[in-house]
């Protein structure tokens, strides 16, 4: 079975880990660190070696485990002081533990002679005999847990008004009184499943007893007021009554004695037969859930009232001792499981009616209707159901951030042992939704982010201690919705980037010239260029060959952009932001120089007229645009793209002011605005390649493909000196 | 609808033994990593069964249960702890902090489904 050999090796890889950890941690035992939490650890490792082991029947190694987990026992209840001399023989067994998981991994054997010395040691430590007789014994072990037909219970409503109990047919069987304390409840059994169970062993009658129910102003919720009298026909023995109630059997006042003759229950004020046949479930049931009381959490039979109609009562007591898994299917929230390629197919489907829309409306603007006329208005309506069907069918595909969050804890957890420094994660805005794809995506670049921020960003414990920090690093992972994207944070309380060593290994890497002038941002940004490692040992943690160069464009192609802040001494943030969606932007349509762009709307602030008063030229090729108080460089889209040489005056464009991911303010220069428009976003890099400064296509109403501008690329490229193309290959 | 199973254990090999066996009998799977890990998926989830290991990292078994039976929606919830141990003294532990039964490991898929069944169905 393919799943199970697959469970089989993450078993082996798991058994690697506890081997690491149980040699760590005895070796932690030996330099003198008697902390109970090592102990454990080092027993849970052992531990979790024989639980695996047991499941796998790899029964050399789970008696090995086994003898071995007896002796760590001693040590952790105290029995044994962990001396250098029980240390040794410890570390010895973890020596031939790790033999015995990797001779299970090749189907091989351990030979007798190397564990036979080593057994009888741990023996020796662990005390004796008791531990050896009982290792073969708990290997076997496994509880049993009653393998039982199936038997559907039927309840017959007929019987309710005729209280009155037919004799029942003396035969083997037990009368069994079972009288559920509150306990039994609270810890979450429920009477009426025990009795289905009961049941299911062959035929029975029940009577509820509610004379101890009190009037409802006195009950009490979670009190119990109800105990049951079950007579059953069966062959099967005490034993297997006993068993059903092995889990409740100390929470409740629980008699079995040999069926003997009639019962005399005509005295109990309000009974109810539940009959178990092999009949199928009759439909009846379900309207019998319909009049089930609304607070299902509480204990049922508590919930039942002694005065209300005996009709009403028998009704809900039944269908939940007959049907409790429908009381579930009644409860529970609404879901079904789609395959994700229908999901899929039905976005793509969406896709290409937005474009077909678009183009309809092209089509009604060419005939030369008026706005007002039937079809244009048509039209309209057209326009808003496409986006409600769209918003619909993507919030189909959003789902919470959680499921790559919850991998992070146990990341750091072994990072942290890893590299000896303690950590602490913090993750916040779990339940922030985003596209499916984005989320199976992010779990590469997130994971990098994290092993980076310990691995290289957080001190060891000694040097934190002595910059005034506490011990514990803090690594920060969160996530929130800001303007139509997602943002995820990865920030660290660490020692910031060194700054000096970035630039050093910039420079001896021949990335950077050697008496380049870069500003702090421009040298944190440095760790992005392709071969860029700063460790100055490559650890077998982050420096794997993948650098950031690899998380940012895997960031890239999900249309993302990650940008990083550092304060030295204080720690690092990386931010990256990140569509909700991969399949629709809502865009502004330009032209640049004759060329169709599309123009991210997210990113766009306001529109600007440039005039000869707010446009001045500064330095060579510089132009700045007065906005209000202040000047903000103005870019000229086409020639970022190289559509032309530049223009000569801006007035006689455009200009969008935008906003970049950073924050930062910035005009880009377009010769006119053909409208704003929902466009179905094509990727480039899948059909064609990356193009620096272009996030990816779309296909307009007329049937053209347009650019889709990539706004922060083009802003960045601008910053840089120099002239555009160069630029881009840094940024891209 | 099926029902959710909430299995908390720290080793990877049992949540992936668990999310077969639980998976194949058509239960939805969420999982945690420790006790302390289980709480904080619990804040979000509603499962309608909890399997949960005793010895874990952070918190283990008996601090998880009483977490959960302290108070709050999911006091109610059958819990059933997964445990190599089976002696008395174990299973009394547990009861105590609040279990509804347990499951002997190792675990045969077919009792681990009945278990969960015998809380909950």
């Amino acid at each position: 079975m393919d799943t199970m050999a697959a469970i089989k090796q993450t078993f082996f890889q798991e058994c690697e880990e506890q081997l690491t950890e149980l040699e760590a941690g005895l070796l932690q035992l030996d330099d003198g660190n008697h902390d109970p939490e090592v102990v454990n650890a080092v027993f849970r490792a052992v531990h979790s070696v024989k639980g695996g082991a047991g499941a796998f029947n790899l029964t050399a190694l789970v008696q090995f485990a086994h003898v071995f987990e007896s002796a760590m026992d001693c040590l952790r209840t105290g029995k044994l002081t962990p001396t250098p001399e029980v240390l040794r023989i410890m570390l010895r067994a973890a020596d031939v533990l790790g033999d015995f998981v990797r001779a299970a991994r090749v189907d091989e054997d351990v030979p007798a002679e190397r564990s036979a010395g080593i057994v009888m040691e741990l023996k020796g430590l662990a005390e004796g005999p008791a531990a050896a007789s009982s290792a073969a014994a708990s290997a076997a072990a496994a509880e049993p847990v009653a393998d039982l037909e199936f038997v559907p219970i039927m309840i017959d409503l007929a019987s309710f008004d005729d209280l009155a109990l037919d004799a029942p047919a003396a035969s083997t069987g037990f009368r069994i009184l079972f009288k559920p304390h509150p306990a039994l409840y609270a810890n979450g059994n429920e009477a009426v499943i025990l009795i289905r169970e009961v049941g299911r062993l062959g035929t029975m009658r029940v009577i509820c007893d509610t004379d101890q129910a009190p009037t409802l102003d006195q009950m009490d919720p979670e009190g119990a007021y109800l105990s049951w009298i079950i007579e059953l026909e069966t062959d099967k023995d005490e034993s297997d009554v006993r068993t059903i109630f092995d889990f409740a059997e100390w929470d409740c006042v629980l008699t079995i004695e040999p069926l003997t003759g009639a019962a005399d229950v005509s005295d109990i004020s309000a009974s109810v037969e539940i009959q178990s046949t092999g009949d199928d479930i009759q439909p009846v049931e379900v309207a019998a859930i319909e009049v089930l009381p609304p607070a299902l959490e509480t204990p049922l039979p508590a919930a039942i009232e002694k005065g209300i109609a005996p009709g009403l009562d028998l009704h809900a007591e039944s269908a939940g001792g007959a049907a409790g898994g429908k009381r579930d299917s009644a409860a529970a929230a609404p879901t079904i499981r789609v395959d994700l390629e229908r999901v899929d197919r039905l976005i793509n489907l969406v896709g290409e009616l937005v474009i077909n829309q678009a183009m309809l409306a092209v089509r009604v603007t060419e005939a030369g209707l008026a706005r007002v006329s039937a079809v244009a208005v048509g039209l309209d309506e057209l326009e808003q159901l496409t986006r409600e069907i769209q918003d619909s069918v993507m919030a189909i595909r959003a789902q919470p951030v959680r499921s790559v969050f919850q991998r992070m804890p146990r990341l750091v957890r072994e990072l942290a042992a890893q590299t000896g420094k303690s950590v602490r994660l913090v993750t916040e805005g779990e339940g922030t939704e985003v596209d499916k794809t984005v989320i199976e995506r992010l779990s590469d670049p997130l994971t990098h982010m994290i092993r980076n921020a310990i691995d290289h960003g957080l001190e060891k414990p000694e040097v934190r201690r002595k910059n005034g920090k506490s011990e514990e690093g803090l690594v920060k992972l969160s996530a929130l919705h800001r303007s139509g994207r997602i943002v995820i944070e990865v920030s660290d309380d660490g020692g910031g980037i060194n700054r000096e060593r970035v630039r050093q290994i910039a420079v001896d890497k021949g990335l950077i010239a050697s008496d380049a002038k870069l500003g702090d941002d421009e040298i944190d940004n440095l760790i992005f260029l392709p071969g860029f490692s700063t460790a100055a040992v490559v650890s077998d943690i982050s420096g794997r060959g993948v650098g950031m160069d690899v998380v940012k464009r895997s960031i890239q192609a999900l249309g993302g952009r990650i940008a990083i802040s550092s304060r030295p001494g204080l720690g690092s943030t990386f931010t990256m932001s990140l569509p909700l969606t991969l399949a629709v932007l809502d865009g502004m349509v330009v032209t640049v120089a004759d060329q169709t762009l599309v123009i991210p709307l997210t990113a766009i602030v306001e529109t600007l007229l440039p005039r000869s008063t707010t446009v001045h030229s500064y330095g060579e090729g510089t132009r700045l645009i007065g906005v209000r108080n202040g000047f903000i460089p103005l870019i000229d889209v086409g020639e970022m793209l190289q559509f032309r040489s530049g223009v000569d005056d801006p007035k006689t464009g455009i200009a969008l002011l935008v906003e970049t991911e950073g924050g930062a303010r910035n005009a880009l220069l377009v010769d006119a605005i053909q409208g704003q428009r929902q466009v179905v976003i094509k990727s480039l890099e899948t059909n064609y390649g990356h193009v620096p400064g272009i996030a990816a296509a779309t296909i307009l109403g007329d049937g053209r493909v347009a650019l889709i501008l990539d706004v922060d690329a083009v802003v960045s490229a601008s910053r840089a000196d120099g002239t555009s193309q160069s630029s881009f290959a840094l940024a891209g | 609808m099926s029902k959710t199973i909430l299995t908390v254990d720290d080793s990877r090999t049992m949540r992936d033994m668990l999310r077969l066996a639980l998976s194949a009998a058509g239960y939805s799977v969420i999982q945690a990593e420790d006790g302390m890990h289980g709480l904080e998926v619990l804040a979000d989830s509603d499962p309608d069964v909890i399997i949960t290991d005793i010895n874990m990292p952070r918190m283990d078994g008996f601090g998880f249960i009483s977490g959960v039976r302290q108070g709050g929606r999911h006091r109610a919830v059958p819990i059933l702890v997964l445990s190599t141990e089976s002696d008395v003294e174990k299973k009394a532990r547990a009861r105590s902090a609040g279990a509804t039964g347990w499951i002997v490991k190792p675990f045969d898929p077919v009792k681990l489904v009945d278990a969960v069944r015998r809380v909950s169905a």
